[in-house]
């Protein structure tokens, strides 16, 4: 198998073996960007000095024995609205096209301390708002799967680069699906920890109480080793938890005996593709063959998860960018005085998607909507919080669909807001109620498509998610979901 | 006009008072808050805003924020929270303030203060806590129509309250007195260093007039750009005439926002009510809601100093001082805790007063030094005291000591010694340069013993003279007498 085929636990094996080094790796990788991300579109900058530095560093202090990271060494991309100190983070956006922060997001300070090279920055939607990475201010990104289809998003250029092998695995950022939706339709593990789990320090924000940071990986076992190095209380976040991080690969485990497994009945009742259904049904009674306990639960305030959404998100994105006055950093246009200079740098720093959710959330906060719309919003989120409490007391985890078809085409939904709005149906719960939430691919639909099967978790049970993912994992895909399929059908750039 | 129609108005004054609080690091990052520093040389991703930083509070700036709650009677919330404020402004780096919207850390409080020998007390609405804006520098006038503008992010992140009053103030003069109090409490409690001149106490006055006896309030203006304790009461003076020439000529006053010219001694109109800001207010989601227990307060509680008027009471009660010097004594906390420490030194109440109230703020005003720069001990003050009640020098010569004390800090004692100035008491000695005086003055000594006393003043200056200062003036006036009068 090829070397960008791996996952990092492979990897792992032949790193310590000294078979392999950290530079051969990186090389190799930065090889196949070059190939093939002129096609896919996966990253918006890539960093082959800073990374083959990483890699040589990483070499060195393996060889003296002080590289003892499970995942050091192993190359890795970052989806380009995380800080990186003296690596331009654009957001996808001409606000910040030239923009080189002085300093490293939480995150990527974890990164550098295990010698993880950052092969560079992925392709997303403009300041991660968008279903379909079709929003980026940059370049298109496409499906490795099919080439006309999105890869999803809003991470999707960190989708990519794990599935087509243009990095071992990846960090994105999920505020309403924006990690979980862009893993389904390319085929990889994606997962979006608890609030607070994960610091926020250094992702630039979209929708503050909303936004975590996550992986990207080929397998489970990857998402576990990953979550090891980025979960952790933080002092610079004021809302990431001082909760003890266990060692989540202790909760990779086979054990579908009295698993107790929920279904919303609400995403039963909504429409899906039949295959998608068809692929969680199949998963579903696969588990219960094996012993697990599948049961339909209740959650009545899913029906208004999208709504209230698309009420909290843009008010809070409306403040967060509030910032990019052109006074600062990044974009300014020059204009008369500094009131026209503020306008015009808005003006054309932002792309039109970016720019109507700053007018609805503008509008969501403003004198005498206020109570209407974000109040009452938020205390809805509070009865979504509770629902999901309730159903937790009787299953373990919740499994869904992750979108309700496969990847779609580009430009299909580019001209109608509300139907691309709609593809963060299943996901966006989980973020309003600041649950652990995993994608995992379960199949692939008729068009050889993969599909995506969601596990939730409650608040802080990673190792319950993770577990009956891998659980999943093991029993129906032992060499891993995506590489099932590639290896019958190889990915679609390869064939060209 | 008539009498009959002439209506009596009463004014209606509250003001909203923004006090820098004097922590080490801004309130939502670690960034120092010294005042003078170069430009932007204090600031991080945090206090500039920069994409992907994150607040966390100061529990410092929190302590503090209790604190001036507790000195102006609040109650403190145990559960209150931070908002976003947001309006587009070049030194506001986020475009939004942290601040505290609809559950403020303190409310419901009071101040005391006394006026024309009567106490009133003014009701405190709420005290909030709230990061500073950055400092700009115009080329022209303000922001608009400058041909450029500099900004200072120095400022920008130290932590800010924000008291605001009930409109329980009824003149200008009552406004600027309750002020000076207002300020007292903050400097006594230790949370502000409240400098109107740095910036680091502000203040804008809402005020409004109607007839008196009418419970209503009629539209008030809210007067900006107050920097001093005389432009508050000046321009409150102002904007209460203009309000009643309005209303006596039959027009109507509108809610607006009016700027206070110090120069010309006029309010401007900025903005009416139809163009405010929307601010958009709603909860910060980057940080967590601020919970303080009771344990928390108290703690706190415990920590208050006395404060202005219940020290002044005391110095009254229990050093037996007129009311003026407790006054005096109790502009700082710092001077009042040096005549406490100096009275313990020396026993009696009294002298130390007036040496303090006397030399003592004499050099710190002329120069323009505080009281903790300053290096005389409460010990060397009494030292000197007691020098001159035993005589070792006179109370002229004593000044003389003082001030170098006052400058080098060295012990009185020691500064009479290096420099001679022990009083001549010796009966022995003084009386050759008596009789020495009495020779070369004829006239004088004939005219004392003619009985002209007031010529013995000029004999006993003339000792002085001849000793440079050094003679005990008593033993000096004894030994003319009895040469010139025959004891």
């Amino acid at each position: 198998m090829a070397l960008y085929d791996l996952t990092a636990h492979e990897l792992r094996q032949q790193l310590d073996s000294g078979e392999l080094t950290s530079r051969e790796l990186t090389e190799a990788l930065l090889e196949r960007i070059e190939q093939l991300d002129g096609t896919l579109g996966a990253y918006i900058t890539v960093a082959a000095e800073e990374a083959l530095e990483q890699a040589r560093a990483y070499d060195e202090a393996r060889a003296k024995g002080e590289a003892t990271h499970p995942l050091g060494g192993i190359p890795v991309a970052l989806k380009d609205n995380l800080v990186t100190r003296g690596l331009r983070t654009t957001a996808a956006s001409r606000m910040l096209e030239n923009w080189v922060p002085p300093y490293d997001a939480t995150v990527v300070e974890r990164l550098r301390s295990v010698k993880a090279p950052v092969l560079g920055k992925t392709n997303m939607d403009e300041f991660a708002m968008g279903g379909s990475t079709e929003t980026s201010a940059f370049k298109v990104a496409r499906n490795p799967w099919d080439l006309e289809r999105v890869p999803g998003g809003s991470s999707g250029g960190s989708a990519i680069a794990v599935a087509a092998g243009l990095a071992v695995w990846a960090l994105g950022s999920d505020t309403g699906g924006s990690i979980r939706q862009p893993a389904a339709f390319c085929g990889v593990v994606g997962m979006k920890p608890t609030y607070g789990r994960v610091s926020r320090y250094g992702l630039i924000a979209f929708a503050s109480s909303l936004d975590q940071i996550g992986p990207f990986t080929r397998d489970v076992t990857d998402c576990a080793l990953a979550l090891n190095l980025i979960c952790g209380f933080d002092p610079r976040d004021s809302t990431s938890v001082n909760l003890e991080v266990p060692d989540f690969t202790k909760a990779l485990r086979v054990e579908p005996k009295g698993l107790r497994i929920g279904v919303p009945v609400e995403y039963l009742n909504q429409p899906v593709d039949p295959d998608v259904r068809a692929a969680l049904d199949k998963a579903l009674k696969l588990l219960e063959e094996n012993g697990a306990v599948i049961k339909e639960v209740s959650l009545p305030s899913l029906q208004y998860a999208l709504h209230v959404y698309y009420l909290i998100a843009p008010a809070e994105a409306s403040s967060n960018l509030a910032r990019f006055d052109g006074v600062r950093y990044g974009l300014r246009v020059p204009a008369a005085d500094v009131t026209r200079m503020m306008e015009e740098t808005r003006s054309k720093g932002f792309g039109p998607e970016v720019k109507r959710r700053i007018i609805l959330g503008t509008y969501v906060l403003s004198a005498g909507h206020y109570d209407a719309y974000y109040k009452k919003a938020s205390q809805v989120r509070t009865l979504m919080r509770r629902d999901f409490e309730q159903a937790f007391k009787e299953v373990d985890v919740l499994f869904a669909p992750t979108t309700s078809s496969t990847a779609f085409r580009l430009g299909e939904k580019t001209q109608d807001p509300l139907s691309m709005y709609m593809t963060d149906y299943f996901t966006i719960p989980v973020n309003l109620a600041g649950l652990p939430g995993l994608s995992l691919p379960c199949g692939v639909d008729k068009g050889g498509l993969p599909i995506g099967l969601q596990i939730i978790g409650p608040p802080f049970g990673e190792e319950q998610v993770l577990k009956a993912a891998y659980t999943y994992e093991q029993l129906a895909w032992p060499k891993g979901a995506g590489r099932h399929w590639r290896a019958g059908r190889e990915v679609a750039v390869d064939v060209r | 006009m008539s009498v009959e129609t002439r209506v009596e108005y009463e004014i209606v004054i509250g003001l909203e008072i923004h006090a820098e609080l004097s922590t080490e690091s801004k309130v939502f990052c670690g960034c120092g808050t010294t005042f003078g520093a170069d430009p932007n040389s204090l600031v991080c991703p945090v206090c500039l805003g920069l994409p992907g930083s994150l607040p966390v509070l100061n529990r410092k700036a929190v302590e503090y924020a209790i604190k001036a709650g507790l000195a102006l009677n609040c109650e403190i919330a145990r559960y209150s929270k931070f908002d976003r404020k947001q309006y587009f402004y070049p030194d506001l780096p986020k475009a939004y303030q942290i601040s505290q919207y609809d559950l403020p850390l303190c409310r419901k409080g009071w101040v005391e203060f006394e006026i024309n020998g009567e106490v009133r007390r003014v009701g405190i609405n709420r005290v909030h806590l709230e990061e500073e804006a950055g400092k700009s520098v115009h080329s022209g006038e303000r922001l608009l129509g400058s041909e450029y503008s500099l900004i200072d992010y120095n400022r920008g992140g130290i932590p800010l309250i924000e008291i605001v009053t009930e409109p329980d103030l009824r003149s200008p003069e009552e406004a600027r007195v309750f002020l000076e109090q207002l300020r007292q409490i903050l400097l006594f409690t230790g949370v502000s260093d409240v400098k109107m001149e740095e910036g680091s106490l502000r203040c804008d006055a809402n005020i409004s007039l109607r007839p008196k006896g009418s419970t209503k309030f009629g539209a008030k203006t809210e007067v900006k750009n107050l920097n001093s304790f005389r432009s508050v009461q000046r321009a409150l003076e102002y904007e209460a005439q203009r309000q009643r020439e309005v209303l006596e000529s039959g027009g109507t006053l509108y809610q607006e926002t009016r700027h206070w010219d110090e120069n010309r001694g006029v309010t401007v109109a900025m903005r009416s009510k139809e163009e405010a800001h929307d601010y958009r207010y709603f909860p910060e989601p980057d940080l967590v809601p601020l919970v303080v227990d009771d344990a928390w307060i108290e703690r706190l509680r415990a920590e208050l100093p006395e404060l202005p008027r219940a020290r002044q009471a005391r110095f009254v009660e229990q050093y037996g001082l007129p009311r003026y010097d407790a006054e005096v004594l109790t502009t700082s906390p710092q001077l009042a805790d040096f005549f406490e420490a100096c009275v313990a030194e020396y026993g009696q109440a009294k002298p130390v007063s007036n040496w303090i109230m006397g030399e003592f703020l004499r050099l710190l005003k002329a120069e323009g030094k505080a009281v903790e720069q300053v290096q005389v001990s409460p010990k060397g003050l009494a030292d000197l005291l007691r020098l001159i009640d035993q005589g070792v020098i006179n109370a002229n010569v004593g000044k003389e000591v003082f001030e170098e004390m006052f400058h080098t800090g060295k012990e009185p004692g020691a500064i009479v010694k290096e420099r001679g100035l022990e009083q001549i008491s010796d009966t022995a000695a003084l009386a050759a340069v008596v009789d020495q005086v009495i020779a070369a003055n004829p006239d004088a000594a004939d005219n004392v013993r003619s009985g002209e006393m007031k010529a013995i003043g000029f004999l006993v200056g003339q000792v002085m003279k001849q000793t440079g200062g050094k003679a005990n003036p008593k033993v000096v006036q004894a030994l003319l007498r009895e040469r010139l009068l025959g004891g």
